[in-house]
């Protein structure tokens, strides 16, 4: 146990630690807008059988539930310039999350919505609400605020699992790491830094995530 | 006599015996090799395209067919002697071959204990390329997208020349750097040009040109010290090689590429 650390090597590179916080950030961000909004439309239309979409999200659902998230990954950005689509390492990040996170939360979102009661949706056609009403003003909020700890759960899953675009070279925090670690052969002490780092940003991520859940759902649960 | 003085005496004669047995074993390796017919070169096997075990099991790769056409050259029969990287400087220094052709590098430490002869096969980083991209320098690569491995050495090497808005894109491992470079992600990859070579050989979708080096190491043919007879004879017949176009021949067959002009 005779080992020396040395953080001063690793704060040397505190703005590529920075950039890279940045980046995870904000790939969590814009991978959870749009992933819910996937997540919304996939659960309503399974929950509801609406026909032809509720086939296509199941094999959706199906196919990126049963496949590892780094495969989804180089399948896009290896896979579609070769099929003439070029996109950048970050497109490709932001594409592979927000598919990985649509998949899940049509799921957890469907859950939320079936355990509606049949009573409820009743009392809103008896008002003569149209479908789509009945829908944003009677399902959608209680089902969101039933499930919305799952939601938080997955998106900080999502985060942490960000990590792994680091592989195609999109220069989010692991990719810090792995940079420091490369330049200044100092692991122990990068990655004991940056598992710090991740620590800190799920639990930010999930306060953010409960308090704006709060905030646009209302009500005590979440 | 004391203990110490003892002692000093009995590592010095060691160090003495030692070093007569060593100058006995390196008496003029030519005029041996001449004598017995047949010249002993060590040769990589483990180390394509310069040194692996072909379909029939025999060696065959850049180092084989340097061996065989310096046997041809000296008019002696060639035994090719296999071995691994860590201990092809001990086959030469103990006397177990006459020459190593092993895709050996220069340095310091190896030049204290081995003679070199002039390089016979290019060995170094580079940024590769498609054909029709015009790169010749560091500063051509202004506003391009560099695919590198992360943490090897043309990273290194290559992010401390890079201009400033010269993309590069650090990938885990050499497989993931060539596959972006494969599938148009990247305009140039820095690596290695044997690694370059193997990328030409097995894939058709977009083929590697030497654009420029970043680091350059070539190979050299090694012999034991004081071997100067040995050593005279296989720098004529390298230049000779290289004159006739014999060596760019074998770099053509194993690297896909003309020798270097300045090699």
């Amino acid at each position: 146990m005779a080992y020396s650390f040395d953080f001063a090597a690793v704060l040397e590179y505190r703005e590529v630690l920075l950039a890279g916080t940045l980046r995870t950030l904000a790939l969590t961000a814009t991978g959870t807008v749009f992933g819910l909004a996937i997540g919304v439309l996939g659960a309503v239309s399974r929950a509801w059988r609406i026909a032809p979409y509720d086939k296509v999200f199941a094999v959706y659902v199906e196919a990126v539930r049963n496949t590892p998230f780094l495969v989804q990954l180089f399948f896009i950005f290896f896979g579609l310039p070769s099929l003439g689509v070029q996109i950048n390492e970050w497109q490709a990040a932001i594409l592979a999350m927000v598919i990985n996170l649509g998949a899940y939360t049509t799921e957890i979102i469907r859950a939320g919505i079936e355990a509606t009661p049949r009573g409820q949706i009743e009392a809103a056609q008896s008002l003569a609400m149209t479908r789509a009403q009945i829908f944003r003003q009677v399902v959608l909020p209680p089902a969101l605020r039933k499930v919305w700890p799952a939601i938080c759960s997955q998106v900080v899953i999502v985060m942490l699992g960000s990590s792994v675009c680091s592989q195609i070279a999109a220069e989010e925090l692991t990719f810090a790491a792995n940079f420091i670690q490369s330049r200044n052969f100092r692991a122990f002490e990068t990655y004991f830094i940056v598992t710090a780092m991740y620590f800190v940003l799920a639990l930010l991520v999930r306060q953010i995530m409960i308090r704006g859940g709060r905030r646009l759902l209302g009500g005590r649960r979440a | 006599m004391n203990k110490r003085l003892f002692l000093r005496t009995l590592i010095a004669t060691a160090i003495l015996g030692s070093s007569a047995i060593a100058l006995n074993a390196h008496a003029d390796a030519l005029a041996s090799a001449e004598k017995s017919g047949t010249l002993r070169i060590a040769v990589p096997q483990d180390f394509p395209p310069f040194g692996t075990v072909g379909p029939d099991l025999k060696p065959r790769g850049y180092d084989i067919d340097v061996a065989n056409l310096i046997g041809r050259e000296l008019k002696l029969k060639v035994e090719l002697i296999p071995v691994s990287s860590t201990n092809r400087v001990p086959y030469l220094t103990t006397g177990k071959a006459d020459l190593v052709i092993s895709s050996l590098g220069k340095n310091a430490e190896r030049e204290k204990v081995i003679d070199f002869s002039v390089a016979y096969a290019p060995f170094y980083n580079g940024i590769f390329g498609p054909a029709d991209l015009p790169i010749k320098s560091a500063a051509d690569t202004a506003g391009k997208t560099v695919g590198v491995t992360r943490g090897s050495v043309e990273d290194l090497e290559f992010s401390k020349v890079a201009p400033a808005n010269t993309s590069i894109k650090r990938f885990e491992d050499n497989n993931s750097t060539i596959s972006a470079y494969l599938s148009g992600q990247v305009q140039l990859i820095a690596t290695g040009n044997v690694v370059a070579a193997a990328v030409n050989e097995s894939s058709k979708l977009r083929r590697l040109d030497t654009k420029f080096l970043i680091k350059d190491s070539p190979c050299y043919v090694a012999v034991n010290k004081g071997e100067a007879a040995l050593l005279a004879r296989v720098n004529e017949v390298i230049a000779k090689l290289k004159r006739s176009g014999d060596l760019n021949q074998v770099s053509q067959r194993w690297l896909h590429a003309a020798l270097p002009a300045n090699l």
